[in-house]
C-alpha cells in the first residue's frame, strides 16, 4: 500500500517581484516539476537526493499538504490533499521535521514541547501522559523531559522535534535535511533514532538529505534534478551511476569511487554497486590475499 | 606566524558553572600554511579560534601574531583584527548592507583603504568567489543561501588578511556548493599565500585540501600533523569519535583481516595508489 502518492503533479511558483503584466499573463512563474508521479510505500525507507533548487523539499512540502499541487494529486494516507477539511488528519498521518531544530521548538520545557500537537488534537490528559512517555522513550531522550531544549544540544533538539511528531502516531515522518546542521555524533543520534522508528514501529520514512552515507542506508533512493526524477532503485544501484551523480552535482560514498577509479584503471571485477566501507573491504580482500 | 603558548581558557570562572574549554594548548603554525582544524562540539577548536584575533582574551598564557604577542599594551587589537580575519558559522547572518558591493567593501573601507583601491579589492574579491559582476548591485537578500555565504565570506577576504580563519564555512550546503567554496578558498590560499585555518566537520574535505591537520579534543591539542601522519592514527581518532574518511576505514578493516597494508590512506587516488603498490609487491615477491 502506498503511504503517499503524487498523481501526475505539477507545481510553480509565481515570481512575486513579477506582478505586472508578463505576470498577469501567466508566463512569468518558475516551475518546479511537472507531471511527476512517485509513490512511497508504507513501512519503506525512502531518501530523495538532489543538489539545491532541484525540487526535493518542494516534494516534501506537498507530501502533508504545506504546498498544494498546481496541477494534478497528491494522495496522503490515501487523503486529497486538496481537500481543506481533511487537513488535520493529514498532517497527523505524515508528519514533518525540519532541518533547522532551533526553529521547531516551541516550548520551554521538553514534554511540554512534545505535547504541543496532542494538545492542539484535545487528546485527554492521561493518553497524553502514556504518549509523550513512549514518544520520549522511543527517541531516547526520556531522562531529559524535564530539561530546558535551550540547553539541548542540535541532535537533542532534533530528536525531540521527532519526538513531537511521533507523538502523534503517524504512520509517515517527513525529515527535511534533519541532519545538515548537525555536528557527526548529532548525525549519528539522529539517523540511529529514525532508522529504529522504521525498523522496529514500521514508520514509513521519507528522508531529504545531502549526505551520502545516510543514503547508503535506506531501502530505496530517488535522485531528482531540475524537478525530475532521474534515478529511482535500491543504493547499491543508484551509486554505481557514478558519472551520472557527478554531472548533477552530487557525491558518491568513498567506496564506490574507489570501485569506479579501480575499473577505470583495469581492475575488471572492481564492482560499482559498493557502497559501504565492510563490503568494500570484503572485495579488496579477496583480490589481495 | 601564529604561535600560542600555554592557552587556557576557562569559561564563567569562580561560578559553578566554571569550564575550562582550552588547557595548556602550544601551537605554531608556519606563516602560509594550510591548516584543517578538527574536533567534535566541545572540544575547543571555537573557543581556540577566537582567540586568535583577540575576541577572546586567554585566561592565561599567551597568543602571538607575528612574533607580537598580541595582548600586549603597544598592540592595537584593531590591527590584529585586520591581519587575522574570521569568518564566522553561517556568516551570511551578518550581512547587512543594502548591495552586494557595499557589503564586501565594508572591512577594506574601516581599514582607511581610498576608493579606487578598496574598489578593486571589492572586484577582485567578488570574481574570485564567483560572483558575477551584476550582481553586485542587487541587494545580498535576494541571493541564494550558497550566494549569500560566498558574499559574506568575500567581505573578509577582501581585508587580504594574512591570516584567515574560517568556521566550518560549508555547513549546511550541498555537494555541489560545498565544493564550490572549498575550491575557492583553496584558490585565494595559492594567490595571496596566506595562512588558513580551516574549521570543519568533515575529515573528507579536510584531507583533501589541507596540508597541515590540527585535531582538538576535550581542549587539547590530540595531534597537530601533515595528513598522513594524522591519518595512520586513524583508528585512535575513531575513538574520540570523530569520524574518518570512508577509504580509511576500509584499510583499517583490511588490517585487520590481516593483510598488511598501509592504514594512512584518506583519498580514493590514495587509495588506488596503495592497491596497484601492494599487488605490484606480491607479484614481486611471488617471482622471487
Amino acid at each position: 500500500m502506498d503511504i503517499v502518492k503524487t498523481d501526475d503533479l505539477t507545481f510553480w511558483y509565481s515570481d512575486p517581484a513579477d506582478e505586472s503584466e508578463t505576470a498577469a499573463a501567466g508566463e512569468k512563474k518558475t516551475t518546479v516539476f511537472e507531471h511527476l508521479d512517485i509513490s512511497i510505500e508504507k513501512g519503506s525507507f525512502t531518501v530523495v537526493l538532489g543538489h539545491n533548487g532541484c525540487g526535493k523539499s518542494t516534494l516534501a512540502k506537498h507530501m502533508n499538504a504545506i504546498l498544494l499541487p498546481c496541477g494534478g494529486k497528491v494522495f496522503a494516507a490515501g487523503i486529497d490533499t486538496s481537500d481543506d477539511s481533511r487537513l488535520f488528519d493529514i498532517r497527523r498521518h505524515i508528519g514533518m521535521v525540519f532541518q533547522n531544530p532551533d526553529n521547531q521548538i516551541v516550548a520551554s520545557v521538553v514534554e511540554e514541547d512534545v505535547a504541543f500537537a496532542l494538545e492542539n488534537m484535545g487528546v485527554p490528559q492521561d493518553v497524553m501522559r502514556e504518549r509523550v512517555d513512549d514518544a520520549l522513550k522511543a527517541v531516547g531522550m526520556y531522562e531529559y523531559r524535564e530539561h530546558s531544549p535551550s540547553q539541548l544540544s542540535g541532535g537533542q533538539k532534533q530528536r525531540i522535534a521527532i519526538a513531537g511528531v511521533i507523538a502523534m502516531r503517524p504512520d509517515c515522518i517527513v525529515l527535511d535535511e534533519p541532519t545538515a546542521m548537525l555536528d557527526p555524533a548529532g548525525r549519528r543520534e539522529v539517523m540511529k533514532t529514525i532508522r529504529r522508528l522504521n525498523r522496529d514501529n514500521g514508520i514509513t520514512l521519507v528522508l531529504i538529505t545531502h549526505y551520502m552515507d545516510e543514503a547508503a542506508k535506506a531501502d530505496r533512493v530517488i535522485v531528482m534534478d531540475k524537478g525530475k526524477v532521474i534515478l529511482d532503485d535500491v543504493p547499491q544501484n543508484v551509486f554505481s551511476n557514478v558519472d551520472m551523480l557527478k554531472e548533477v552535482g552530487l557525491d558518491v560514498p568513498q567506496s564506490t569511487q574507489l570501485m569506479y577509479a579501480m575499473k577505470n584503471d583495469g581492475f575488471d571485477t572492481a564492482d560499482t554497486h559498493i557502497i559501504n566501507e565492510e563490503a568494500c573491504a570484503d572485495y579488496l580482500y579477496e583480490l589481495l590475499r | 606566524m601564529i604561535k600560542t603558548e600555554g592557552l587556557t581558557y576557562t569559561y564563567s570562572q569562580g561560578t559553578p558553572f566554571e569550564k575550562t574549554a582550552v588547557k595548556n594548548v602550544d601551537l605554531q603554525i608556519e606563516e602560509g600554511a594550510f591548516v584543517g582544524v578538527i574536533g567534535h562540539t566541545g572540544s575547543g577548536k571555537s573557543t581556540l579560534i577566537q582567540h586568535l584575533n583577540g575576541l577572546i582574551k586567554p585566561t592565561s598564557g599567551k597568543v602571538y601574531i607575528d612574533g607580537q604577542d598580541i595582548h600586549d599594551k603597544s598592540v592595537k587589537l584593531r590591527d590584529v583584527r585586520f591581519k587575522v580575519g574570521l569568518v564566522f558559522q553561517y556568516p551570511e547572518y551578518q550581512i547587512f548592507e543594502e548591495t552586494v558591493y557595499k557589503d564586501i567593501a565594508f572591512g577594506p573601507k574601516n581599514m582607511g583603504l581610498d576608493e579606487a583601491e578598496t574598489d578593486k579589492r571589492v572586484r577582485e574579491t567578488a570574481a574570485l568567489v564567483g560572483l558575477d559582476e551584476t550582481l553586485l548591485e542587487k541587494s545580498p537578500f535576494e541571493l541564494s543561501g550558497g550566494q549569500k555565504r560566498r558574499v559574506a565570506i568575500a567581505g573578509v577576504m577582501a581585508m587580504r588578511p594574512k591570516v584567515l580563519i574560517l568556521d566550518e564555512p560549508t555547513a549546511g550546503l550541498d555537494p555541489k556548493g560545498r565544493e564550490m567554496i572549498l575550491g575557492q578558498i583553496k584558490e585565494y590560499h595559492e594567490k595571496t599565500h596566506s595562512t588558513i585555518l580551516l574549521v570543519s566537520h568533515s575529515m573528507e574535505d579536510v584531507a583533501r585540501f589541507a596540508e597541515m591537520i590540527l585535531v582538538m579534543n576535550k581542549g587539547e591539542v590530540f595531534c597537530y600533523d601533515t595528513p598522513p601522519n594524522v591519518f595512520t592514527r586513524a583508528d585512535e581518532i575513531a575513538e574520540i569519535g570523530l569520524s574518518v574518511p570512508q577509504v580509511t576505514k576500509v584499510f583499517s578493516l583490511l588490517r585487520q583481516k590481516g593483510i598488511d597494508i598501509r592504514g594512512d590512506v584518506y583519498t580514493v587516488e590514495f587509495a588506488l595508489k596503495t592497491i596497484k603498490e601492494y599487488i605490484a609487491r606480491k607479484d614481486g615477491k611471488n617471482n622471487a
